[in-house]
């Protein structure tokens, strides 16, 4: 190497450096998806916000926020308003199909204590899988008719499967694939996104609010919440599956609600469920 | 004076031409031109998956009060559903951004 090439090799490493030493870092950070930083900052935001409240009580929703709310909670468990929904969910799960199949056969270890690994990123159909829609696909491969999502039939069902994984961690996985990146991405990109003439996000309210009333309502943090789904509601005098949750909040807002089952709601749920990764399901829950 | 009468004239009619026409009652060609613009733009917001509820019911109000034959009211009805419709559209469309400064870092 002559004295010439040394110095041009020297001046080039001197350049790139001063570039790297000016680049932006936190507008590279800011649009990197980094779903385990993510679920760290989603974490950190809630315990830092409500450091009396321990890990696992954030599954509890409002329950969680307030003492006295708690302790009528616990006294409302004593005789919980789910459980004739969980009763018939039992009944139906294990009820054979038409075919003399039933639900145990379209699911891993009979569908028992599976709750916490859905929903998934499917890598055959790129895209989320959510509890509710395994069952339906589950009954229209078997010849029946699909439930809705949003009625009673449903919400039975993930009653008992989430009953029977209570206490298990959620364990949301994120394959290396492109697609399920993607499909986080997006579900990151609703729940902050505002919508509705009310021009509120999910954040708005689970981020933002957590605690505070809207109306008569204490805001539940957004750190756990679907762990407890499905959930009964006094308000609605009767159960409520995810797919509920979701369009209602956004009709609440006066938007449109998407159908359910959507891209949209799938990835929301794939999200917010890798989000609270760790915390241990809880439902079906009770919420006033 | 002449010159002052035809200006007197022409200001009359350049007046009936303008602001006068509001006054007059709206017709069922005006309501389908407003229904129509507010349709499309609901079609736009429903492409950015971000309608609104109550451009719905503007929309609704205003087929209503045509079919009663109170063609101001359905045209009011509809130019309001198309500014909800537009302000849904400006939502989505800079919201397609805004979101990352309300995400949890």
């Amino acid at each position: 190497m002559n004295l010439r090439t040394a110095i041009r090799l020297t001046s080039a490493a001197a350049l790139t450096l001063a570039v790297l030493a000016f680049a932006p870092p936190q507008t590279a950070a800011a649009d990197t998806v980094d779903p385990v930083a993510d679920a760290k900052a989603f974490r950190k935001f809630f315990t830092d916000k409500f450091p009396k409240v321990k890990l696992e009580d954030f599954v509890n929703g409002p329950y969680s926020m307030n003492e006295d709310m708690h302790r009528q909670w616990e006294e409302k468990e004593q005789f919980p308003p789910y459980e004739f929904s969980l009763d018939m969910g039992k009944e139906m799960f294990t009820k054979p199909f038409k075919n003399g199949k039933s639900y145990e056969d379209c699911f891993p270890n009979k569908g028992i204590g599976i709750r916490q690994n859905y929903p998934y990123f499917d890598e055959k159909e790129g895209k989320v899988v959510t509890l509710e829609l395994a069952l339906n696909r589950c009954r229209e491969a078997n010849g029946e008719p699909p439930f809705s999502y949003v009625r009673d039939e449903m919400a039975a069902l993930t009653a008992y499967m989430a009953f029977t994984s209570r206490g298990k961690p959620f364990d949301i996985k994120i394959p290396n694939d492109p697609r399920a990146l993607e499909a986080y991405q997006k579900g990151k990109e609703y729940f902050y996104t505002r919508r509705g003439q009310l021009n509120f996000s999910c954040a708005t309210c689970h981020v933002q609010s957590p605690g505070e009333r809207i109306r008569a309502e204490v805001l539940a943090p957004a750190l756990g919440i679907l762990n407890a789904m499905p959930i009964y509601r006094s308000e609605w005098s009767g159960m409520g599956t995810t797919s509920r949750r979701f369009t209602t909040c956004n009709s609440q807002i006066r938007g449109v609600p998407l159908a359910p089952q959507d891209d949209e709601y799938r990835d929301l749920e794939y999200y917010l469920s890798y989000v609270s990764n760790g915390l241990p399901i809880s439902g079906p829950g009770a919420r006033p | 004076m002449s010159m002052i009468k035809a200006s007197s004239l022409m200001l009359t009619c350049a007046l009936l031409m303008s602001g006068a026409t509001s006054a007059l009652a709206a017709t069922e060609a005006d309501y389908k031109t407003a229904l129509a613009a507010a349709e499309a733009a609901n079609k736009e917001a429903a492409g950015l998956r971000n309608q609104w509820t109550v451009t719905a019911a503007a929309i609704a109000a205003a087929k209503k009060a045509a079919e009663t034959g109170d063609f101001d009211k359905a045209v009011a009805s509809s130019n309001e559903a198309e500014a909800l419709a537009k302000a849904s559209i400006f939502q989505a469309t800079s919201e397609k951004t805004l979101w990352k400064d309300m995400q949890i870092r």
